[in-house]
């Protein structure tokens, strides 16, 4: 039965026509060509700091911005006095900046949604959404629309503005958190020196959404709900809070530029020196999300849907697409802070930064939505465990290590890879240690004789009897 | 401009486009969706049955453990920040110090261990 079946997927043998050839070879000399300008360009040094060099957007901002003040200082208008000199330039620049944020999530959750969908679907053997459109591409489109035609219920009892207000206050810090990624070296619309800090406080205004939400439904789901994510996130905040100040021990600044470029002068990401910091940071990011791994918040077989139950319409939607949207922003800060940023160990003076950063954050997505589709919730009970006896200790302990790490780097007169290398095989084997012992100590007991495979499903399910019977695509 | 300022200026900007695209998807929503009164529909959702009281009432203590120690230790990591900043200049004695402010939290951490606070009963 198999062997016909098999059969029948094998394509026959296409010849491509001779025309379609010589457009391709064609189209392939004429990227060759546009690559070797780029690269003499490049090469040439004549880009570096102008307003028309595509790979870092910040320079014609700044050019745009050396104009208005010009504009600015020629007609002096009213607004001077009452705002201050130069309002102009500041006003425009942060628009910009806001618009460019804005469009980028817009498209990029367009696509991330699609495409977290479709690897869920292949994760979980079906096939995810493929009818709206080619692949299924236009669904997210589809989903908002419908979405925007449903009709948004308050519930009997509940607290009506403040039922009103929680879609708006979580919106905000997703918006506001995205100021200080720096996409290329002078390309951070929000360069603050305290960006760190900035981004902890904001990020954490989120909590205070989610419980307005429970709390106003007068629906007991919703309340539990946002009880269980107020005490998740509080308690996950700790350790986020102290693995990003290794980072900051480390590189000696509070600024997200100066972060990454402490990184490409090293030519050193920071996963590798802080691997404890990094592991900690990633899953307390995944607890302040509330995603699967860490959903209790809403759960669906436990409390319906949490903490959104009687969110409906274009109000749940908002709820969805901040998710996703914080998802996206913890992808982009594990790049930003632990993979590198903008760097690419000197292929940034060829490549747009914010491709680099782009290409970096969808690594960082995919292990998210991996994360998704292979674990199963944890009990609340067992990660409220996991945060104040596993990771906090674990973070603290990890701080002074790393603190130790950073006099050295000051004070000891030893070339880099000295240093450094020392440092990143001192910390790759405390987190070995750590990870393994103490997980061990606080009752982690691994089977004895390693896992075993799941015969049964090998032969009636799973991808490969897929494959056999030749409807996996 | 004041520098200050103008470098704030973002956040008030992005706030108030957020809010903007917030209001836009609601009234958007107010004038594509249908939209009717009716009483059934605003119960609220317990399984189908109507709701059985009032949801102000009592909750759980052990949450506010949790908050009591989710603040002494943020209280910690906002004290640490400005110490990381400044303390490769400082010295070795920035460093002790350090290790007794967070040995003297450990501590803390460690009764509440042993008293059961981190117990999810």
């Amino acid at each position: 039965m198999s062997s016909t079946l098999r059969q029948g997927r094998r394509r026959p043998a296409t010849r491509v026509p001779p025309g379609l050839m010589i457009v391709g070879a064609v189209f392939a000399l004429g990227f060759l060509a546009a690559n070797a300008a780029i690269g003499y360009v490049v090469i040439d040094g004549r880009l570096d700091g102008q307003w028309y060099d595509i790979r870092d957007l910040g320079f014609a901002v700044q050019e745009l911005k050396a104009q208005l003040d010009a504009i600015n200082d020629d007609q002096p208008g009213f607004l001077d006095d009452i705002v201050g000199q130069h309002w102009m330039s500041y006003a425009v620049g942060a628009l910009l900046g806001a618009i460019g944020i804005l469009s980028f999530i817009g498209g990029a959750l367009l696509v991330l949604i699609w495409v977290e969908r479709r690897l869920i679907g292949r994760m979980q053997i079906r096939r995810g959404p493929n009818r709206v459109g080619p692949y299924g591409l236009l669904q997210p489109v589809a989903d908002a629309v419908k979405l925007i035609q449903k009709e948004v219920l308050t519930p009997d009892g509940a607290d009506r503005i403040l039922f009103l207000l929680p879609p708006a206050i979580i919106f905000v810090p997703m918006m506001t958190a995205w100021g200080p990624v720096p996409w290329a070296p002078n390309m951070a619309y929000l360069d603050i020196n305290v960006g760190v800090l900035y981004l902890i406080a904001v990020s954490s205004l989120t909590t205070l959404a989610v419980f307005l939400a429970g709390w106003s439904s007068n629906n007991h789901y919703a309340l539990l709900g946002s009880m269980r994510t107020v005490a998740m996130m509080i308690s996950y905040e700790i350790p986020l809070s102290i693995a990003l100040l290794s980072v900051v021990l480390i590189t000696g600044s509070m600024q997200l530029s100066e972060i990454v470029q402490w990184q490409a002068d090293h030519n050193l990401w920071l996963i590798a020196l802080l691997p404890i910091a990094m592991v900690t940071y990633f899953f307390s990011s995944t607890a302040e999300l509330n995603r699967t791994p860490n959903d209790i918040a809403e759960a669906e077989s436990e409390i319906v849907a949490g903490f959104h139950t009687e969110y409906s319409g274009m109000k749940f939607g908002l709820f969805y697409a901040v998710e996703l949207g914080n998802a996206l922003l913890v992808a982009t800060l594990v790049a930003t802070f632990f993979l590198g940023g903008w760097s690419l160990f000197g292929l940034e003076e060829w490549i747009p930064g914010y491709l680099i950063l782009f290409a970096k954050l969808s690594a960082a997505y995919f292990v998210l939505v991996w994360l998704r589709g292979t674990l199963p919730r944890f009990r609340l009970d067992q990660l409220m465990r996991f945060a104040w006896q596993y990771l906090i200790p674990l973070s603290l302990f990890n701080l002074l290590i790393v603190a130790i790490e950073a006099s050295l780097l000051a004070r000891w007169d030893a070339p880099g890879l000295v240093t450094l290398g020392l440092f990143t095989v001192v910390n790759w084997g405390a987190a070995y240690i750590l990870f393994r012992d103490w997980a061990r100590r606080i009752g982690y007991q691994p089977d004895a004789g390693g896992p075993r495979r799941a015969e049964l499903t090998q032969q009636v399910g799973g991808i490969e009897a897929a494959h056999r019977m030749g409807t996996a695509t | 401009m004041d520098q200050l300022f103008g470098n704030y200026l973002p956040v008030l900007i992005a706030t108030v486009t957020g809010f903007i695209l917030v209001i836009t998807a609601l009234i958007g929503s107010r004038l594509l969706a249908p939209f009717s009164q009716e009483r059934e529909k605003a119960t609220t959702y317990e399984c189908g049955m109507l709701p059985v009281r009032r949801t102000s009432t009592n909750v759980g203590v052990r949450f506010y453990l949790y908050a009591i120690l989710f603040i002494i230790f943020d209280v910690e990591a906002v004290f640490i920040f400005p110490w990381a900043l400044s303390f490769v200049e400082v010295g070795a004695q920035a460093y002790w110090e350090m290790v007794l402010f967070v040995a003297i939290l450990a501590v803390g951490l460690v009764y509440a261990w042993k008293k059961g606070a981190l117990q999810w009963r």
